[in-house]
């Protein structure tokens, strides 16, 4: 079984654009969205959910104010600024660690449980998909990340699907880490703004750290061909394969309004075509080995 | 005056808007919050002065102190920590920085020493002041380099700080202690999907916020519509022209080249101002 994941560095490349045509174009894969704090793939690939899971995240500590003598020895030692000077948990700062429970001289403090999110598990025109919406503001994407990616391999498997296309997050921190570890491919989503490069090799360098074959796309590519020019000759002294060159038309605005993936809404326009060819070339190199 | 510009969806311009303004009032401290992918620098192009590691304190373990007897591994709730009966096994990458081990071990075999987890670069643009941080690259936690970012926060400045996208704690990290919240977001489903989240995030910690409508013209309506029924305020329209994303594309904040941009830069920040005071 391969894994793919679509990944950008800096936000709003299109890499959710992109990763819905590559489903339809996959057929009956399994598809991820493992942008797990502002997922967007759902409201093109309309996933009818089947199964839900709730996802518990990290602690919080609960002080007994009946227990507590305001001491304040939790104040000192926690190092998040988690606790208020009226010895109250403020529950954005809390990390959930526990030091304050195992400092605290009259016990009053405990662990709750906080629900932080839920999985899914869904139908979709073109095979599954598993996804997941962590609560506004909570933390540990990376786990939730990592739940999505294992509901979709028990998913591939039940199908015998042997392609897992996932859509990554934006930036380069535990989220992203936690969708690009063990994947067999990793498509770079740029755009030829400096903004694009200077992310781009961030992504790049991430993947090389995590020992992932590194494959790119210039979307949007004709806002700037001086720009791109130099991406694709960065790219070709470093060995890595520009897989697509796609032009900015504002027909994937339209086919996003209408919940279309532009392939499937568009399939004739330069966007679709590219993406196809590009697609040809994702395949190739994944049956190579990946990418470079 | 403390302003985060912040989005929720990626790449719906938060560093274009808050350099622009930025470049249109005096007295600034620009704080890039968004360590794991910083931009605004390539835009301010300032001078850096000088640069700092950030260190995360992780644990170390005394083998000859250490009874194995896993108290540490028990007590940390980030799986930082692995112990068998021949070895402790330290992943400084999944550590908080709590400290509980050290604090739980009962033959104090624990002490801390320095991680490196990012690096905080000083410098300036004129008389605009910058601070920005960068994660290194293979290193998870975002959270402790915008920690840092935001120690350098000077009174009596108009600090602006630019988010990262998303809605989790990075967000929240670089938010928190604001005055006010520049939401920039694109009517399109993509962007008022996540819009709504975030203005949830800020409803839920109380930082009051108004709305930069970003590549105006393309897309729906719905978001002005949203809008209107939760009586946000749309502070700020930018129009989607080519040329402001030609000036983007080569790093040039648009109000330079198009100065009369400036003007509603400024009455942006006037906004805030007077929706704070409010």
């Amino acid at each position: 079984m391969k894994q793919l994941t679509i990944l950008s560095g800096k936000g709003g490349t299109g890499k959710t654009t992109i990763t819905a045509s590559l489903a339809v174009l996959a057929k009956k894969g399994v598809v991820a969205d493992c942008d797990v704090d502002a997922p967007d793939l759902h409201m093109l690939l309309h996933p009818k959910i089947i199964k839900t899971q709730e996802f518990k995240g990290p602690k919080l500590a609960v002080i007994d104010e009946s227990e507590c003598t305001k001491c304040g020895l939790c104040r000192e030692k926690c190092r998040f600024d988690a606790i208020t000077e009226d010895i109250k948990i403020d529950p954005i700062s809390c990390e959930g660690c526990g030091v304050c429970i195992i400092v605290c001289p009259v016990k009053a403090i405990t662990f709750a449980g906080r629900i932080s999110g839920h999985a899914y598990i869904s139908k979709i025109k073109y095979g599954s998909m598993s996804h997941a919406m962590l609560s506004p503001g909570e933390a540990n994407s990376g786990k939730l990340v990592t739940l999505v990616r294992q509901n979709a391999r028990i998913l591939a498997e039940k199908q015998y699907s042997d392609l897992i296309i996932i859509d990554g997050p934006p930036g380069i921190g535990c989220p992203v880490i936690a969708s690009v570890t063990g994947i067999d491919a990793g498509l770079v989503v740029t755009e030829p703004t400096i903004s694009g490069i200077h992310d781009l090799e961030r992504a790049l360098q991430l993947l090389k750290h995590f020992g992932v074959p590194p494959l790119v796309c210039v979307n949007m590519y004709d806002i700037n061909r001086g720009n791109t020019d130099n991406i694709v000759s960065f790219c070709k002294e470093n060995g890595i394969k520009v897989v697509g060159k796609i032009p900015l038309n504002q027909m994937v605005t339209e086919a996003m309004v209408n919940g279309n993936p532009i392939v499937e809404y568009a399939p004739e326009s330069n966007v679709a075509k590219e993406i196809e060819k590009m697609w040809e070339k994702t395949l190739s190199a994944l049956k190579q080995g990946g990418g470079g | 005056m403390i302003v985060a510009v912040a989005s929720g969806k990626g790449g719906t311009g938060k560093t274009s808007v808050a350099v622009n303004m930025a470049l249109s009032i005096s007295k600034v401290q620009f704080l890039d919050c968004d360590v794991e992918e910083p931009n605004a620098h390539l835009l301010l192009r300032p001078k850096i002065s000088r640069t700092e590691p950030v260190y995360l304190q992780v644990p170390v373990v005394d083998e000859k102190l250490c009874d194995h007897c896993g108290k540490c591994s028990n007590f940390c709730q980030f799986n930082a920590i692995f112990v068998s009966s021949e070895k402790v096994l330290i992943f400084p990458e999944l550590c908080h920085s709590c400290g509980g081990c050290a604090i739980i071990c009962p033959k104090k075999a624990i002490s801390e020493e320095q991680h490196r987890v990012g690096t905080l670069n000083f410098g300036s643009a004129g008389d605009l002041e910058l601070v920005y941080g960068e994660l290194e690259v293979g290193e998870p936690m975002a959270v402790p380099v915008i920690r840092e970012v935001k120690r350098q926060i000077k009174n009596g400045k108009n600090v602006i700080l630019d988010s990262p996208p998303g809605t989790s704690c990075p967000v929240i990290e670089t938010v928190k202690g604001s005055d006010f919240c520049i939401l920039v977001a694109e009517s399109t489903p993509f962007g008022l999907h996540d819009f709504k989240i975030t203005v949830q995030v800020l409803k839920d910690m109380g930082i009051p916020f108004g709305v930069v409508v970003n590549r105006a013209g393309i897309g729906d309506k719905k978001l002005y519509e949203y809008c209107e029924k939760a009586d946000i305020s749309i502070l700020l329209e930018i129009p989607y022209q080519r040329r402001i994303a030609e000036l983007y594309s080569r790093g040039v904040p648009f109000s330079l080249e198009m100065p009369r941009w400036k003007e509603k830069f400024q009455t942006l920040f006037d906004k805030a101002r007077k929706l704070v005071s409010k």
